[in-house]
């Protein structure tokens, strides 16, 4: 099983490096191909189960309920300018 | 003092014997005694943790409110949000994290009066079987320093074995409370999917995760879980269920239960020793009047592929919040917002967590969504449908928690299927949302051995009484290491 690493690292949003490319390259395959062998099980009519217990949508009343904690929220931030978070301009 | 349980501690606590302060002191002086060799803490909170038992204390004194964890020292694992705290999950990329709010666990902590005395150390987003994975530094196992507690809860286990804890919370994914247990020889329990509210716990596969007791014996489970359980309208998946009292389950006496022993965990890939003590402890269990059935669960073969894939998936979604935006790591080069992204999630996330977001992200790309995240959640239907079968025949389940006693540190990093291979027991559970314990079943060159004992959907009071009555006929869980 051979992996378009750059691919894949591009979709995830990672910075790999040469080194980090060619170790998990290996990695990710050796994995991939033990996860094969789900592929001998007959699977068809099997429904999928993403969730063990049943599980229902749970919606809450719409209601507006203050924010209390903004500034440790904001404190966490690594670029705070008043109440926005900065990050890098995004259009020239 | 410190080498004590949390319910002798309660009576000594209640009877005004000794003052949580005083217990806090001895569980910090035990932490600097030993801290330095095991490393099971990422913070400790000893000002505040010592001002906590004040308040407990005045609490004890008043005859008020008192529970059964009041005044007692309570380790927390470092990826449930402490409001004010650090909440680092052992990675770089939340190392000066301060969580805004608190877990609903850690809130049921401080509302009951306990101590928190610190956080624990961990794979680093709970991903991994050795807490080698830590993005801070490793923990060793107190009973053999050259090997891992295991993981991801290593930190919580190794510092209740070592006694620089009463308790403490883990949380188990794929075996991340019952491992490090069975390896540090501490009682270990997973609760059904939806007992504990997870909200406040930094979300790693979250159909999967779920949080859980870390303790000294069987007891120490039952009024921890007492806690812990429960409906939360801020976890959407948290069940409404009533929660008993799970301490009434504690009952000494396995007459007539029909336990099921699984017959794949008691073959290839496990080691001799395990089988053996694992072996003598289903003889135990009959000779206390329990009935044992072997049963096959033949899609086990397939669960740690499975996970490998389900688990990763979820993990992929769940960290793209590590982004540099609004909390955590940012890195310094990062002249556009896509080199941010990159580079703050290269600098930031290490080996293993990246691993798992490219397997996971593979898996849900276009193209192999079907072959790989799909067939794994088929497969995963098949796991439940062959617990069911099994559960037709018997009231529990029985296997070794690990197929091996704890390893030596470094062992299975480089070789990381080797390491995934090791939570072959525990993985199954997970898949099927039940709970399971783990408990101490015996030792092998002073290494400790681990029973999983695994219920059905809600079932955790038949475990507990399986649990308690092995465990108040045998002494395993007396065995301490030596430091």
């Amino acid at each position: 099983m051979k992996i378009d690493v750059d691919h894949v690292a591009k979709l995830a949003r990672l910075g790999l490096t040469e080194e980090e490319k060619k170790l998990f390259g290996g990695q990710l395959s050796s994995i991939l191909d033990y996860a094969a062998i789900l592929q001998k099980l007959d699977t068809t009519n099997v429904l999928p189960t993403s969730h063990a217990i049943p599980m229902e949508n749970v919606l809450r009343e719409d209601k507006v309920i203050p924010c209390q904690n903004v500034k440790p929220i904001l404190a966490n931030g690594p670029e705070v300018t008043d109440h926005m978070f900065k990050v890098p301009k995004i259009i020239e | 003092m410190h080498n004590k349980s949390a319910h002798e501690l309660q009576e000594l606590l209640a009877a005004g014997k000794v003052s949580s302060v005083e217990l806090t002191k001895a569980v910090i002086h035990r932490i600097e005694q030993v801290e330095n060799k095991v490393q099971a803490y990422v913070t400790v909170t000893k000002e505040e943790a010592l001002k906590q038992a004040q308040v407990a204390d005045e609490r004890l004194k008043r005859k008020e409110n008192i529970t059964p964890l009041t005044g007692i020292p309570i380790a927390v694992k470092d990826n449930m949000c402490t409001a004010g705290l650090l909440t680092t999950c052992s990675s770089k990329i939340l190392a000066n994290y301060i969580a805004p709010y608190d877990a609903t666990v850690v809130t049921k902590l401080k509302e009951a009066g306990a101590v928190i005395i610190g956080k624990t150390n961990m794979d680093e987003f709970a991903m991994g079987s050795s807490t080698e994975n830590s993005g801070l530094h490793p923990t060793f196992n107190p009973w053999k320093l050259e090997t891992v507690p295991g993981g991801s809860s290593g930190g919580s286990a190794a510092a209740v074995a070592a006694d620089e804890a009463i308790m403490a919370t883990g949380s188990d994914t794929g075996g991340s409370i019952r491992q490090p247990a069975s390896f540090c020889g501490v009682v270990g329990f997973k609760p059904t999917y939806g007992r504990v509210s997870r909200y406040g716990l930094v979300a790693f596969a979250s159909s999967l995760d779920q949080i859980g007791p870390i303790t000294k014996d069987v007891t120490d489970s039952a009024l921890f879980l007492n806690l812990l359980a429960g409906y939360d309208a801020k976890d959407s998946t948290s069940v409404s269920l009533p929660v008993p009292d799970y301490t009434k389950a504690l009952v000494n006496n396995v007459k007539g239960m029909k336990l099921g022993f699984i017959k794949e965990l008691l073959g290839q890939g496990i080691d001799s020793a395990i089988k053996e003590a694992v072996q003598k402890a289903l003889k135990k269990f009959t000779e206390l009047g329990a009935e044992l059935i072997e049963v096959s669960l033949p899609s086990f073969e397939y669960a740690v592929a499975t996970y490998y894939l389900i688990a990763p998936a979820e993990a992929s979604s769940n960290l793209a919040r590590y982004d540099g935006v609004k909390f955590g790591h940012r890195s310094k080069e990062a002249k556009d917002l896509l080199t941010m992204y990159y580079n703050t999630r290269r600098e930031g996330f290490g080996n293993e967590v990246k691993r798992r977001i490219m397997i996971g992200t593979y898996a849900l790309s276009a193209g192999y969504y079907d072959a790989y995240y799909l067939k794994a959640l088929k497969v995963r239907t098949l796991i439940k449908q062959d617990f069911a079968k099994a559960f037709a025949k018997c009231d529990l389940l029985l296997s070794p928690t690990a197929p091996s006693v704890a390893f030596k540190t470094g062992e299975k990093l480089s070789d990381p299927l080797s390491m995934y291979l090791s939570d072959i027991a525990t993985i199954p559970v997970n898949l099927a949302g039940l709970p399971a314990i783990s408990l101490p079943c015996g030792l092998q060159n002073r290494l400790p051995i681990g029973l999983q004992i695994i219920g059905q959907e809600f079932g955790e009071e038949a475990i507990l009484r399986a649990a308690f009555t092995y465990e108040q006929n045998t002494d395993w869980h007396k065995q301490k290491p030596t430091l």
